[in-house]
C-alpha cells in the first residue's frame, strides 16, 4: 500500500506539470484580453496600451511566458494581477476562509441529509417515504441554483424580512451577535448548494445500497440470521460507499473552488466570485493561480478516493 | 445648428431669457457633453453657477454608518490605474480633484480655492494657460498638509507612460509649474479652449507627493498606497478586499465644516443589478446601488415597494446601432470588413433608410429602458426637427416597405426581399444585456414584417469589448452587417470622441483593429471639417462645427441611434445624494446626508 | 411506473413535435398589450414582457431543449462508461493514463474554454453543418464534454470493486473472456449510478444549454428554450411567476419521467431484481 501511494505521488508531478501547460495554453488563446478596456477608452494612447502590454510580457510567445510563470510558480511567487494590481497570493488568500466556510458547510450538509435518506430510502424501495424522497431530490436537480437562490430570497428577505441577502464578510458586531449575524447571512446560501448538492447524493446512495443489497454476499449474511441494522451498517453501506466516496472526492476541490453561481447571487466574496470575475476582466494571472491550485486538489483527492477505495472493500487490490 | 443660432441662444441666456439648464439641455440633445456647453457659456462671459448643494445636518458626524451596493466590485483604489467606472468610484471616495462638473456643465471646486475664469485672471488671454488657485488649510488623511507639490507631483506621477496611468492623455500634453505654495499654473503646448482637463473630474484627483514620491514610473505597481489610499476626502481608509468590498470612516478634520454626516461607509460589490435595485428599493438593506442596469419596468415594480427612489441623471450616453459599410464577409488581403469593399446591402442608400423606419424607438423607450433611455434626438440628420418637442422618430413599416418596393428589392417566395440575386437578409450582432437582447426582437419583428431576415447573434460583454486582434467576435473587428452597443464619452470633450468618423482612424488590420472608426464610413467633407475644428479656438464656432460632424454622420443613416441612456441609481428613502452625469456618482459624496 | 413515465413522455415530446402545428401563434409575435399576462384562453401559459405567447415558445424550445438534453446526456454515459470501463478492468499504465486525462477535464476551467471554443469552431462549423445543425452539434459535444467525468470515475469505482467478487472470479474461473466478463457480469452491475448519473444529466445540459446560449455560444438569443425561459424569468418571479413556473415544471418532468423509466429499466435488466 505504502509502495503504491509512493507510486501515484511520484506520477501526480509530471501529470500536474502537463495539465499546467494545458492550462497556460488554453488561457493563453482564449479569446479575449486584459488591457480591452484600456484599448477602447479614448483616453488612453496606444502608446501606453502597449507599453502596459511589454511591462506584463503578454506579447511574448507562449512558451516564454509559460516558463517564466513555472519559474515564479516555483519559487512560491504567484503572479501579479492586472486587474487589482496586487499579487494574486493576497487576492485568494482573502477569499480562502469564506469560501471554505460556506461550501464546506454545504457539502456536510448535502452528506448529512443525502446518506440517512438514501439509504433508508433505498432499504424500503417504492415505500412512500421513498417515493417523496425521490420527488423531491428530482425537483432539486431539475431547478437550476440561480433559480432556488432566488426563489429563497424571495421568500425569506423579500416577503417575510427575515435574512438578509447580500453577504458581507465583515460584520462589525462581536461574540454571539457576531456569530448569529453570521449563521443568518450563511443560512440561505448554504441551504442552497447544500440540497441541490443533497439531491444527486440522495440518489446515488439510493442506488448504491440498492446494487449491494441485491448482491449474494448480503443475502447470505442476512440468511444466517444476522440483524437487519447489523446487515445495513457492517456491509451494505461500507459496499455502498464507493460511489459516494467517488463522488464526495469529485466534489472536494469546489470547496475550494467555490460555487460560481451561488456566490454571484449572494455576494460571497469567495474564490467562485473571484475566478469568474477574474476571468471576465480576462485577468489571466488570477484565472490560472486558481485553476491551477484547483487542478492540484482535484489530483489529490481522486488520488485520496483511490486509496479509500482499498480500505473501503479490501479485497480491491492495487497492481 | 449653426455658429448664428448657437450665439443666439447663448445671448438668451446671458439676458435670462433662457435658463442655463434649458441651454446645457439642448447642447446635449445635440451630441455635446454638458461641460463643453459650460465652456461654451464660460467664454462667452456667462460665469459659471456657484453650485450648492442643499445639506440639513448642522455638524459632522452622527449619521452612523453608510451602505454602497456596486454589483461590480472596486478592484483597486488609485485613481490614476481606475480601468472601470467602478474602481474611479471606489477610488473617489478618498482622493479629490481640484474641481468637478456638475449637471448643468459648472465646474465645482474642490481642492481648488475658486474656479479659474478671466475675471480672476486664471485665464490666459492666449488661451495657452491656467492658473489654479488650491484650498488652504486641507490635510492629508496623515496630517501633513496639501501644497502645489502634489498638484505637481500628480502630474508628473500620471504623464510618465513607466507608470502607465489610464489618466495620462489629460497630462502628457501640459505642463504644470508651481508658481508659490497654493498657486499653480498648467501651461499647455498650443491654444487651447478645453482647459479644465487636468486635475478636473474623474481623471482629476491629486495624490499626496510624500507617500507615492518613491514609487513613480515602473516601481507604481509596488506603492503600498494602490490598496491602501491616503487622500483629502470626507472619508478614510479602513480595509479594502479587492473584488468584494471597502470600508472608510469618517475624516475629522475634512476642508469643509460639518461634513460628513455618516461616520462610517461600507461599498459591498459583486451579483448582479437587479438583486442590487432589490437589496435598496426593496429590503432597504442597503443606502444606495449603482449603476441600475434594469429593465424600467422592474425598478417601477421595486420602487412600488416604497422603500427607496430610482435616481436618474441625464449624461451624453448613446445605445446606437452601426450598419457596416464594408462586406465583412469577403475577404480582402487577410482581412474581412475591408475598406476596400462596399456592403452588399446597406450601400444602398433606401435600405439604410427603411432600416432606419423600422426601428420602434418608441416602443423600446416605452417597454424596455423607460425613464432610464429615452428615445433620443441626438445624433439628428435635420437639426430643425429636435427643436420640435413633438417630432419623435418615425417608425413606419409600409412606409419602409414602400421605399424598399421602389429601390428595386422586391419580395420572394419566402417573403424575403431580394435584387439582383442579393437576399436582404443581414447578422445583427450585440453584448449579451437583457435590454440589448429584448432590442434584437422587436427590431428583427419590424424587420421580418418588411421583408428583411436578420439574423441575431450575441456575444459576452468580456468578448465584445476587448481589443483582442485574433478574436473577430470583438466589436471593433466589426465581422458582422449591424451591431449595437452604448457610446460613452470618457472626456467631457467631444474632440476625440467625434475621432470616430474620421477615414484615418478607420480599424483594420494593419492598425489591428486599434483604429476608431469601427463603422468604416468615410466622408471628405468630414475629415476636412474634423481638422478645421481641431484647430479652432473659438468655443461657440468650434461647437457649431462638431454638430455639424454629427449631422454628417447620421445624415447617412448608417448610424441608428436609438435611446439616450442615462446614468440611473437607486437611493434609500431618507437618504438624500447629489449626482452629475458628467462626473462619478460619489463626487459629491461629502454632501450626502440621511434624515431620520 | 415506469409504463407510465414512457406513456407523459412520449406525451411530452409528441407536444414539441406537433404542437406548434396546432398552437399557431408565433413565438415572436409581440404584443405589448399583453405584456406579463397571467395565463387565460387566449395565452395558456401566459406571456413574457415582450408580450409573447409562452406556450408557443415553450413548445417550440422544448424540441431544442429535450433534443439536447438526450443527446448529451448520451454522449456524457457513453463517453464516461467507456474510458470508466477501460480504466477500470486494465489498470495499470491505462488507468493512470485515462485517469490523468478524467482529472484534467475536471481541472479545466469551463468558461474560458468555451469561449475559446466557440471562436474556434463555431464559424467553421456553421460553415459545414449550416447554423441551427452546426450549433446543436456543438453544444452537444460541449455539454458532454464536462459532464462525463463523474461517470468515468463512477464506472471505474464499480469496477475495481466488482471485479474482485465471487461471482466475477466464478465466471473468470469458468474461462470467461475479459470483454464477455465486462458486458455480461461487471456492467450490468456498475448500471445503478450510470442510470442515476444519466437521470441528473438530462437535467443539467438542459440548464447547460441556457448558460451556453447566454455566452453566445447556444443558439441565437432569440430562441426560446426551456432553460433560457427560466434564465429569462428569474427577475421577474415575484412580478409574474408563471412565466418560470412552466418552463421549470417541464424540465421536472421530463428529469422525473426518464427517472422512473431508467429505474424501471434497471429492474428489468437486474436479474437478481428485489421481491
Amino acid at each position: 500500500m505504502g509502495k503504491y501511494i509512493l507510486r501515484r505521488l511520484t506520477i501526480a508531478l509530471p501529470s500536474l506539470l502537463g495539465i499546467s501547460v494545458i492550462l497556460f495554453v488554453l488561457l493563453a488563446l482564449a479569446p479575449g484580453d486584459p488591457f480591452g478596456e484600456l484599448a477602447t477608452n479614448s483616453n488612453i494612447p496606444p502608446e501606453v496600451a502597449a507599453a502596459l502590454r511589454v511591462k506584463f510580457g503578454i506579447d511574448d510567445p507562449i512558451y516564454i511566458r509559460y516558463l517564466r510563470w513555472l519559474a515564479a510558480m516555483l519559487q512560491g511567487d504567484w503572479g501579479f494581477s492586472f486587474a487589482s494590481r496586487i499579487d494574486v497570493d493576497q487576492l485568494i488568500l482573502q477569499r480562502v476562509p469564506t469560501t471554505l466556510f460556506v461550501v464546506g458547510s454545504s457539502q456536510i450538509l448535502a452528506l448529512a441529509v443525502a446518506l440517512p435518506v438514501g439509504v433508508y430510502a433505498a432499504m424500503r424501495p417504492y415505500s412512500i417515504f421513498d417515493q417523496i424522497a425521490n420527488t423531491f431530490a428530482f425537483v432539486g436537480f431539475s431547478l437550476p441554483t440561480f433559480f432556488t437562490g432566488l426563489l429563497l430570497i424571495l421568500v425569506f428577505s423579500v416577503n417575510l424580512g427575515w435574512l438578509p441577502f447580500v453577504y458581507r464578510a465583515d460584520i462589525a458586531a462581536t461574540g454571539w451577535q457576531w456569530a448569529w449575524e453570521y449563521f443568518k447571512q450563511a443560512i440561505m446560501p448554504i441551504s442552497v448548494l447544500g440540497l441541490f448538492q443533497a439531491a444527486s447524493y440522495t440518489r446515488y446512495v439510493r442506488s448504491a445500497v440498492l446494487d449491494v443489497i441485491r448482491l449474494d454476499y448480503v443475502t447470505t449474511a442476512r440468511s444466517k440470521g444476522l440483524n437487519e441494522g447489523k446487515v445495513v451498517i457492517k456491509h451494505v453501506v461500507r459496499n455502498a460507499l464507493i460511489p459516494v466516496v467517488t463522488l464526495v472526492a469529485l466534489q472536494m476541490p469546489a470547496v475550494f473552488g467555490g460555487a460560481i453561481v451561488t456566490e454571484q447571487i449572494f455576494r460571497i466574496p469567495g474564490i467562485g466570485s473571484l475566478l469568474i470575475s477574474a476571468i471576465l476582466a480576462n485577468d489571466t494571472p488570477v484565472i490560472m493561480a486558481v485553476t491551477f491550485v484547483f487542478a492540484c486538489l482535484v489530483v489529490l483527492f481522486n488520488l485520496l478516493a483511490d486509496i479509500i477505495y482499498g480500505w473501503l472493500d479490501p479485497r480491491i487490490s492495487y497492481r | 445648428m449653426q455658429e448664428r443660432e448657437l450665439r443666439d441662444l447663448i445671448a438668451d441666456v446671458k439676458t435670462g431669457r433662457l435658463s442655463r439648464r434649458s441651454f446645457v439641455q439642448q447642447m446635449i440633445a445635440v451630441g455635446l457633453t454638458a461641460p463643453m456647453a459650460g465652456m461654451m457659456l464660460a467664454q462667452s462671459g456667462v460665469a459659471m453657477a456657484q453650485t450648492t448643494f442643499p445639506y440639513k445636518p448642522t455638524k459632522a458626524g452622527g449619521g452612523g454608518l453608510l451602505k454602497l451596493l456596486y454589483w461590480q466590485a472596486v478592484t483597486l483604489l488609485n485613481p490614476h490605474f481606475a480601468i472601470g467606472t467602478k474602481d474611479q468610484e471606489g477610488s473617489r471616495i478618498f482622493y479629490e480633484p481640484l474641481a468637478g462638473w456638475d449637471a448643468e456643465g459648472n465646474l465645482v471646486p474642490a481642492l481648488a480655492a475658486e474656479i479659474p475664469s478671466k475675471e480672476n485672471d486664471g485665464l490666459a488671454e492666449d488661451g495657452r494657460s491656467v492658473v489654479w488657485k488650491l484650498k488652504r488649510g486641507v490635510k492629508w488623511h496623515d496630517g501633513k498638509p496639501f501644497t502645489a507639490d502634489d498638484v505637481v507631483f500628480t502630474w508628473e506621477y500620471a504623464r510618465n507612460p513607466e507608470t502607465a496611468a489610464v489618466s495620462i492623455a489629460s497630462y502628457k500634453d501640459v505642463k504644470v509649474e508651481k508658481i508659490d505654495d497654493f498657486t499653480v499654473r498648467v501651461v499647455f503646448a498650443k491654444p487651447t479652449p478645453y482647459w479644465a482637463d487636468a486635475f478636473v473630474g474623474n481623471y482629476g484627483p491629486i495624490l499626496p507627493k510624500h507617500v507615492f514620491a518613491d514609487y513613480i514610473g515602473s516601481k507604481s505597481r509596488e506603492a503600498p498606497a494602490n490598496l491602501k489610499p491616503v487622500g483629502t476626502g470626507a472619508y478614510m481608509f479602513v480595509d479594502f478586499k479587492p473584488g468584494d468590498m471597502v470600508l472608510a470612516k469618517r475624516n475629522p478634520d475634512y476642508h469643509v465644516p460639518n461634513r460628513p454626516q455618516f461616520d462610517t461607509l461600507e461599498v459591498k460589490g459583486g451579483g448582479d443589478a437587479v438583486s442590487a435595485a432589490r437589496a435598496v428599493l426593496q429590503t432597504g438593506e442597503y443606502d444606495y446601488a449603482w449603476n441600475m442596469q434594469v429593465e424600467d419596468e422592474i425598478l417601477l415594480r421595486l420602487e412600488a415597494a416604497g422603500k427607496g427612489k430610482v435616481t436618474i441623471t441625464p449624461s451624453g450616453n448613446v445605445e446606437f446601432i452601426q450598419l457596416n459599410a464594408t462586406d465583412p464577409w469577403t475577404e480582402v488581403d487577410g482581412e474581412r470588413a475591408s475598406v476596400k469593399t462596399k456592403h452588399p446591402l446597406f450601400s444602398d442608400p433606401a435600405v439604410r433608410q427603411a432600416i432606419g423606419l423600422l426601428i420602434d424607438r418608441t416602443s423600446i423607450e416605452k417597454f424596455i429602458y423607460g425613464r432610464t433611455g429615452t428615445a433620443t434626438a441626438n445624433f439628428l440628420n435635420n437639426p430643425e426637427r429636435f427643436r420640435s418637442k413633438n417630432t419623435k422618430f418615425e417608425f413606419n413599416i409600409e412606409k419602409a416597405n414602400a421605399i424598399l418596393e421602389a429601390a428595386g428589392w422586391k419580395k420572394g417566395a419566402d417573403g424575403i426581399r431580394a435584387k439582383d440575386g442579393k437576399a436582404l437578409k443581414f447578422v445583427y450582432q450585440t453584448s449579451i444585456n437583457a435590454p440589448r437582447q429584448k432590442t434584437q426582437a422587436i427590431i428583427k419583428q419590424a424587420c421580418q414584417k418588411a421583408g428583411i431576415d436578420v439574423e441575431l447573434k450575441s456575444v459576452v460583454a468580456s468578448v465584445f469589448f476587448s481589443s483582442d486582434t485574433a478574436n473577430p467576435d470583438t466589436y471593433p473587428h466589426f465581422y458582422c452587417d449591424a451591431q449595437m452597443y452604448n457610446t460613452t464619452m470618457p472626456q467631457p470633450d467631444p474632440q476625440l470622441f467625434m475621432n470616430q468618423y474620421v477615414s484615418w482612424q478607420i480599424a483594420n488590420k494593419e492598425n489591428k483593429w486599434q483604429g476608431r472608426n469601427i463603422c468604416r464610413w468615410q466622408n471628405k467633407e468630414y475629415d476636412e471639417l474634423y481638422k478645421q475644428a481641431e484647430q479652432e479656438l473659438d468655443a461657440v464656432k468650434r461647437a457649431a462645427m462638431y454638430i455639424k460632424l454629427n449631422d454628417m454622420v447620421v445624415g447617412d443613416n448608417y448610424i441608428q441611434p436609438i435611446a439616450a441612456r442615462s446614468r440611473v441609481s437607486a437611493v434609500k428613502g431618507g437618504v438624500t445624494a447629489h449626482f452629475s452625469g458628467w462626473d462619478n456618482d460619489l463626487w459629491q459624496l461629502a454632501n450626502w446626508y440621511r434624515e431620520a | 411506473m415506469a409504463v407510465a413515465s414512457i406513456g407523459i413522455l412520449t406525451l411530452l415530446t409528441a407536444a414539441v413535435l406537433f404542437g406548434p402545428l396546432i398552437w399557431r401563434i408565433p413565438i415572436n409575435e409581440i404584443d405589448f398589450t399583453a405584456r406579463l399576462a397571467h395565463p387565460s384562453w387566449d395565452h395558456p401559459f401566459g406571456t413574457d414582457d415582450l408580450g409573447q405567447d409562452l406556450l408557443a415558445r415553450m413548445l417550440y424550445g422544448g424540441r431544442i431543449s429535450l433534443a439536447v438534453g438526450f443527446a448529451a446526456m448520451a454522449v456524457a454515459i457513453i463517453v464516461g462508461v467507456l474510458i470508466g470501463a477501460i480504466a477500470g478492468i486494465s489498470r495499470g499504465s491505462v488507468d493512470a493514463a485515462l485517469m490523468w486525462i478524467t482529472d484534467l477535464f475536471l481541472a479545466l476551467p469551463q468558461l474560458p474554454l468555451l469561449l475559446l471554443v466557440i471562436y474556434l469552431f463555431r464559424d467553421f462549423l456553421k460553415n459545414w453543418v449550416g447554423a441551427e445543425g452546426g450549433v446543436f452539434i456543438l453544444i452537444v459535444l460541449v455539454i458532454g464534454a464536462f459532464r462525463w467525468m463523474p461517470v468515468a470515475r463512477l464506472v471505474r469505482a464499480q469496477f475495481l470493486s466488482l471485479r474482485e467478487k465471487e461471482f466475477v472470479e466464478a465466471a473468470r474461473a469458468l474461462g470467461a473472456t475479459t470483454p464477455r466478463l465486462v458486458i455480461r457480469h461487471i456492467l450490468p452491475n456498475s448500471l445503478g449510478p450510470v442510470i442515476v448519473a444519466g437521470t441528473i444529466d438530462v437535467a443539467a445540459a438542459i440548464i447547460a444549454e441556457s448558460t451556453l446560449s447566454f455566452l453566445g455560444l447556444g443558439f441565437p438569443p432569440d430562441i426560446p428554450t426551456w432553460g433560457r425561459l427560466l434564465f429569462d424569468a428569474k427577475d421577474y418571479l415575484d412580478i409574474a411567476p408563471h412565466w418560470a413556473l412552466f418552463a421549470g415544471a417541464a424540465i421536472f418532468l421530463t428529469v422525473l419521467t426518464i427517472n422512473f423509466i431508467g429505474d424501471g429499466l434497471r429492474d428489468a435488466l437486474d436479474p437478481r431484481r428485489v421481491m
